[in-house]
């Protein structure tokens, strides 16, 4: 007994003691960079814009996670796919056709409504089809199962898109009333990243009242507080799962469209490390949560962007851009410390987490 | 339990003998074949050679590989040296009587997939020498696991000075018909300060030994020149979001963005340098690895104007109009990118050697892995069409010219020199 205890209290110094050294070199680095301030406030504001318009595209593609997760407590890993196939789908036979034939330039809202319509079909027929064929056989399989079978679900979807459009990259057109610059609140803006702020937040308000307030909604609420006792209260938890997968994969199609008006490249890897990301947003935020999602993904976005600049530069750090991601997985490390559950997450039950 | 056990490990065991089983008859029965029709049987041949033999029996195609990117997003690149490959060895025929056949592997251009094609290269005795990698950053495996294994590898398109520094990654049976990119480089930063006349200039390259090397040249360069470098940075393979590392850049106001990537990277890069206050009118320039159609298409219009370094094509000489004429017959294009004719002079080394290093024994022709790396050491004088090849003890062996093209309405155009 008292060997046990002894043994916690080494772990958790050096718990600690790991704790207070991140903190302290964040702490060190922030304040090193703004002494020598090499930035001027405009370049800092286009830096955050930056990083709140890529967590909004993390957080559109970390509600899928997030949903699955609370309904059937696997993760899907083919979510990154969903996302790409739509887009893939929609700029070469959608929105290149239509850019060429003028008609993007003359209508950009029908266009654009054009192209979201079909990229959202394309990710919920794929996210559907994965559904059936490769997760329910397995709904009463060990945990690890569903895991192996989404990783495997995700090469899948990868490679059958690369042989259907070729490995190349395929330019997404650039529509002439979204390019270019705007000033809101006397901040210059891209209009891209504008609409992307703008309706990423619409689409989760829209999904977190859905969920709330709708009897669907309640369905898939009660489907993942206890499926046994939903099916006895006449909820088809079947149907509630199916939705579930259809409104992460809709989401992800509208992550889709706006990751293409912003980087206006797609190709059939694309779907990868957003899905790695917008994972990790998911955990950060508290999985099974959707408003600590939305917040995961935005802090994580943020942080990318910013914590090159703020924590590394002034600790002399060369090229600390190319440490983005490991300030991201820091990040999701120190908050695990301090709340395991993520920054919104409920505490889980045993059986549940 | 353990009669279960004693059961998988008894099956285990059958299958392995069947599997080796199956693997090794193959010497014997061509050598048998060889001795009842000739006078010379095939056993008499002793093989000398200190790192081993590869013998091809008679009939037997003389075999080597590529390890080029035929894969992702920079497949032109690859398979333009593929094609070139493709033609040297139409050209060239019998390989003292016997014919040659080529193993296409990738490269993934990645250290990955250079050490994944590698292992499966040197899995295979019957392989005499390797074409490739296409990119440097596959280069450094593979010439790792090539190297160990006694094989020779020459590659048409890595240009990291790495592969070819014996303090570094430079390992022996490493030869190269690119162009070392301490040429390139300093070409490119020549023409920065001299013709352009940019004082300040910032330098952005991915972590991989060719755009890291590279990027590093340029920035020695253009200081020793009296230039000044307002920031070296670096961004991820697989980035998207270029615009906070082009905000630092920004900072520093240059006047000239070098970043030799890949065209993904590349392309994110150039649309949103376009996008990021301070460098909307920057002079962007990148490199080699982004000549191709897909690279057009991945800069788009934000491309227009922008510079390339990258090997000179106006080689004059016969070969090489023959050569275009076939490559357009066979494969209906234009050249997609411009390392198809140092692919082209990198097979003709190889089976040169395996020409001369070979000791014909009756049907049989016994190849010395250790006379192959000595005769592709010597190449001295060789005309191929990229130059007059000549290969120092690291296996540079490039006759190195170096051009800079502008993208002007989707073509590249020779600026300089």
């Amino acid at each position: 007994m008292s060997e046990r205890i002894k043994q916690i209290d080494i772990l958790g110094v050096v718990m600690w003691f790991f704790r207070a050294a991140i903190i302290v070199a964040m702490l060190w680095g922030t304040i090193a960079t703004l002494m020598d301030n090499p930035y001027s406030a405009k370049a800092w504001t286009d830096t955050i814009v930056a990083g709140i318009a890529q967590g909004s595209l993390y957080a559109l593609i970390a509600i899928g996670y997030t949903l699955v997760y609370g309904v059937l407590f696997m993760i899907n890993f083919a979510h990154g796919e969903f996302f790409m196939s739509g887009i893939m789908t929609s700029t070469i036979f959608i929105a290149i056709p239509m850019s060429e034939s003028g008609y993007l330039d003359a209508n950009p809202v029908l266009g654009l409504i054009i192209i979201a319509l079909v990229t959202m079909l394309v990710s919920i027929g794929v996210a559907i089809l994965t559904e059936r064929v490769a997760y329910k056989p397995l709904r009463g399989a060990p945990r690890l199962v569903p895991l192996i079978t989404a990783i495997g679900a995700s090469f899948f979807w990868q490679y059958y898109f690369r042989g259907l459009y070729g490995s190349e990259v395929k330019p997404f057109p650039l529509i002439d009333s979204i390019a270019g610059k705007m000033t809101i609140f006397g901040i210059e803006i891209l209009k891209s990243q504008a609409l992307v702020i703008v309706v990423a937040i619409i689409m989760l308000i829209g999904l977190n009242l859905f969920v709330i307030k709708t009897k669907v909604g309640k369905s898939i609420r009660a489907a993942a507080e206890n499926k046994d006792v939903a099916r006895l209260m006449g909820i088809d938890v079947d149907r509630a799962i199916t939705i579930t997968f259809t409104m992460g994969a809709a989401m992800a199609g509208i992550a889709g469209v706006l990751y293409a008006l912003v980087f206006r490249q797609v190709h059939y890897f694309m779907g990868f490390f957003p899905g790695i990301k917008a994972f990790t947003a998911a955990v950060l935020g508290g999985i099974g949560s959707i408003p600590g999602a939305a917040l995961g993904g935005l802090l994580l976005g943020v942080f990318e962007s910013v914590g090159p600049a703020l924590f590394l530069e002034g600790l002399g750090v060369p090229s600390p851009h190319q440490l983005k991601d490991v300030i991201a997985f820091t990040m999701l490390v120190l908050v695990l410390i301090f709340r395991p559950q993520g920054i919104l997450g409920e505490r889980l039950a045993e059986e549940k987490a | 339990m353990s009669k279960r056990l004693f059961a998988v490990l008894a099956l285990l065991l059958i299958a392995s003998m069947v599997l080796t089983a199956c693997g090794s008859p193959e010497p014997e029965a061509p050598a048998e074949e060889a001795a009842a029709g000739e006078e010379a049987a095939a056993g008499e041949f002793e093989c000398t050679d200190e790192i081993g033999c590869v013998t091809y029996y008679a009939d037997e195609p003389v075999r080597i590989a590529s390890a080029l990117v035929i894969s992702g997003p920079n497949t032109d690149l690859g398979m333009d040296s593929q094609y070139g490959v493709e033609i040297a060895i139409a050209f060239k025929g019998d390989v003292a009587g016997h014919a040659v056949e080529l193993q296409a592997e990738d490269d993934g251009c990645s250290a990955e997939g250079g050490q994944a094609a590698g292992q499966k290269i040197v899995s295979d005795q019957t392989i005499i020498g390797i074409v490739g990698t296409s990119c440097s950053g596959a280069g450094v495996p593979l010439s790792t696991v090539m190297s160990e294994a006694g094989y020779v590898m020459v590659s048409p398109s890595n240009t990291s000075p790495s592969l070819t520094s014996p303090d570094e990654a430079w390992n022996p049976g490493y030869y190269r018909t690119a162009h070392n990119d301490k040429v390139q480089g300093k070409a490119m930063a020549d023409f920065a300060f001299s013709e352009l006349g940019i004082t300040k200039a910032a330098a952005i390259h991915d972590g991989d030994p060719y755009t890291e090397g590279l990027a590093a040249v340029f920035a020695d360069s253009f200081k020793e020149l009296g230039g000044e470098i307002t920031e070296f940075t670096a961004v991820n393979k697989g980035d998207t979001d270029m615009r906070p590392v082009l905000t630092s850049v920004a900072a520093g106001e240059p006047e000239f963005i070098y970043y030799p990537v890949f065209t993904a990277e590349g392309g994110f890069l150039t649309k949103q340098a376009r996008e990021v206050a301070g460098l909307e009118d920057t002079i962007l320039a990148a490199a080699d690895g982004m000549i191709s159609p897909a690279a057009i298409e991945a800069v788009g219009e934000a491309g227009e104007g922008m510079y390339f370094s990258g090997p000179d094509l106006g080689f004059e000489n016969e070969l090489y109009s023959e050569f275009l004429a076939k490559y357009e017959e066979d494969y209906g294009t234009k050249p997609i990118s411009v390392f198809h004719a140092h692919a082209f002079d990198a097979t003709n080394l190889i089976l040169n050697c395996v020409e001369s290093v070979g000791v014909v024994d009756g049907d049989d022709l016994h190849v010395g892995r250790q006379d192959m790396r000595d005769c592709l050491g010597a190449t001295s004088g060789y005309d191929g069409i990229t130059g007059t090849l000549t290969c120092d003890e690291y296996g540079d062996c490039a006759d190195p010219q170096i051009t800079v093209s502008q993208l002007t309405a989707g073509e590249y155009e020779v600026v300089w020199p």
